[in-house]
């Protein structure tokens, strides 16, 4: 049995699932939103906006979620400031210390742009906005977008595998996997937005090339990640194997990407559909690597597993 | 900085009466138990863990294929103090702190309880107090030790199962024991965590076993977390420049696409 067995769960449950998958979301609609910025059109604009709207909601609901989450919220600060010294508090070595700050500047950035955003449509006249929707101020934070963006939506797996837990420390490879998905999903919220507010089509159409990609590189991750945890896989020979299977890697890789290409199934809205697809395999692959930890426990000297 | 101090704990000598537990709780004002009067229904012992308010635990091993043959095996659990700790490294607010005596303490006060050191701890050690909701775990006496107390589950254990002092002396001592247990035919004794060239530089609280570590609910090789931060965040980048280029690629808008969707908006004003 693998080292890792021998832990308890921190009870990372119903509030850090969403947190993950939010977090993937919003850190991977601000790296798309940047991308977009730089090497977009004009008629890229409102996808870009939106993108901007979507990570800074995003950044919001995280830290919430990641406040509630504490068993002693109101010292949720103790993370930025040492509480006896009031002096900063940051320890790079540790994912949970850098990512806090790490999500602390990526919601300066997505705010910026956010206010660019709104600015540019004409939502918020005030002048000293204007340099964060074009121009050298808004290059500078739509790179620094896509560094953060990114980060957010791969440290969490980082994360959880500097531990000591069965499935999470038992791989590598969960960052590069939630970073995949985080860019999928976020790809498939920004095509839902963009058909619901009738944005223009070659962006929605680029941005579901884009989605094609990232599952397949998420394909090649979640196969790596499953070889990679070794014995810890028995975790996966039960019911959290058949939502690895059919939720994750059937319902939301496989099956997006056929209905996509439309060479499989032809639906519809191929686009919509696939999108759908994704946002709830990119929920249930959280669900799946977080509680299938979480399920092994310690009693009495023995190891309680699925 | 004082002597490094620990326990050194020989389960051979244990006979499971949880005085060390009771001593503990009794000390350090800990309730009972989460559930009281709970049976584990798997085990003569009904604490079952260690948790945040137990945070001595007297495992009770029960090696029985029949009624009458087989043999119970009992080990007083703790903090194993670490010379090179999980939950201090992981720790984000800087709420656990290495005292005088290289022991390992949690300041509650400074806790948020985001239990990152309950997923880094390898032993399953530490848990939340849901009086204080803060995460807790065995202070090895840090109140007592400081002015030359012996912490309450040594002075309790009425065996001499767990005893403390310098660890120096104690791994000589420990040495010795397990030396005179070979000498009766018990070649299974041996150390664990008392090597300071092993896993984690060596524990401060270490034990004397005479099965695989497993048997106890000890892992094997116990690892710091941060053996995973190099590679797991250097597979993360070469996947962040992967999408980055990915994205470079599939984004970049095509000046035969904004033609066509010109030409299309053009006849659609006609």
């Amino acid at each position: 049995m693998p080292d890792t067995f021998f832990t308890t769960p921190p009870h990372w449950t119903w509030w850090i699932v969403p947190y993950f998958f939010v977090g993937g979301i919003s850190g991977g609609a601000l790296a798309l939103g940047g991308l977009l910025h730089l090497v977009g059109r004009e008629a890229d604009r409102p996808m870009i906006r939106m993108a901007y709207y979507v990570a800074f909601i995003g950044a919001i609901i995280s830290g919430f979620l990641l406040v509630v989450d504490l068993t002693r919220p109101l010292r949720f600060w103790h993370m930025l400031i040492q509480s006896e010294t009031l002096r900063p508090m940051f320890k790079w070595w540790s994912p949970m210390s850098f990512g806090s700050w790490a999500l602390l500047a990526f919601s300066a950035v997505a705010l910026l742009l956010a206010l660019g955003a709104l600015y540019e449509s004409g939502r918020l006249r005030r002048s000293w906005l204007r340099p964060f929707s074009r121009g050298l101020v808004a290059n500078v934070l739509a790179i620094l977008g896509i560094l953060f963006g990114f980060f957010l939506a791969g440290y969490t797996g980082v994360l959880v595998s500097v531990t000591n837990r069965p499935v999470w420390a038992d791989s590598n490879w969960i960052g590069m996997l939630f970073l995949f998905s985080g860019a999928s999903t976020a790809a498939a919220l920004l095509i839902l937005l963009g058909g619901a507010r009738d944005m223009a089509v070659t962006t929605r159409e680029r941005l579901s090339k884009f989605d094609d990609a990232a599952l397949v590189l998420e394909l090649i991750a979640l196969v790596i990640f499953v070889v990679s945890i070794g014995a810890a896989a028995r975790v996966f020979l039960g019911w959290w194997g058949v939502l690895l299977v059919f939720g994750v890697l059937i319902a939301g890789i496989l099956l997006p990407l056929a209905v996509s290409r439309g060479k499989v199934w032809r639906v519809a809205r191929p686009h919509v559909t696939a999108a759908g697809l994704v946002l709830l395999g990119g929920f249930l692959l959280r669900v799946v690597v977080l509680l299938s930890s979480e399920s092994v426990h310690l009693a009495g000297g023995r190891v309680i597993a699925p | 900085m004082a002597e490094p101090m620990g326990f050194f704990t020989d389960t051979t000598v244990c006979i499971g009466c949880k005085a060390c537990e009771v001593g503990c709780k009794n000390w350090n004002q800990l309730p009972a138990s989460e559930e009281p009067g709970q049976l584990s229904g798997f085990s003569y012992d009904n604490t079952v863990r260690l948790s945040g308010t137990t945070w001595r635990h007297v495992k009770f091993v029960e090696q029985f294929e029949q009624p009458y043959d087989g043999r119970w095996l009992m080990m007083s659990d703790v903090c194993k103090h670490c010379v090179q700790a999980g939950c201090l490294e992981v720790c984000p607010t800087g709420a656990i702190i290495r005292t005088e005596f290289d022991t390992v303490v949690i300041q509650s006060d400074s806790c948020n309880g985001c239990r990152d050191c309950i997923a880094a701890c390898p032993f399953g050690v530490i848990d939340i107090n849901p009086v204080s909701n803060t995460a807790q775990k065995c202070t090895l006496c840090y109140d007592r030790i400081s002015v030359g107390l012996e912490p309450a589950c040594s002075k309790a254990c009425p065996t001499d199962s767990i005893q403390f002092g310098p660890i120096a002396e104690l791994r000589e001592r420990a040495q010795r024991r397990v030396e005179q247990l070979h000498e009766q035919g018990v070649e299974g004794a041996y150390l664990y965590g008392a090597d300071p060239e092993g896993p984690l530089g060596g524990l401060n609280a270490f034990f004397l076993l005479v099965d695989e570590p497993e048997v106890y609910g000890l892992p094997r090789e116990p690892g710091l977390p941060s053996r995973n931060l190099a590679p797991s965040a250097a597979y993360s980048t070469i996947g962040a420049a992967a999408l980055a280029v990915t994205g470079l690629v599939t984004l970049r808008a095509r000046r035969s696409e904004e033609v066509a969707a010109a030409e299309g908006r053009a006849r659609v004003e006609e």
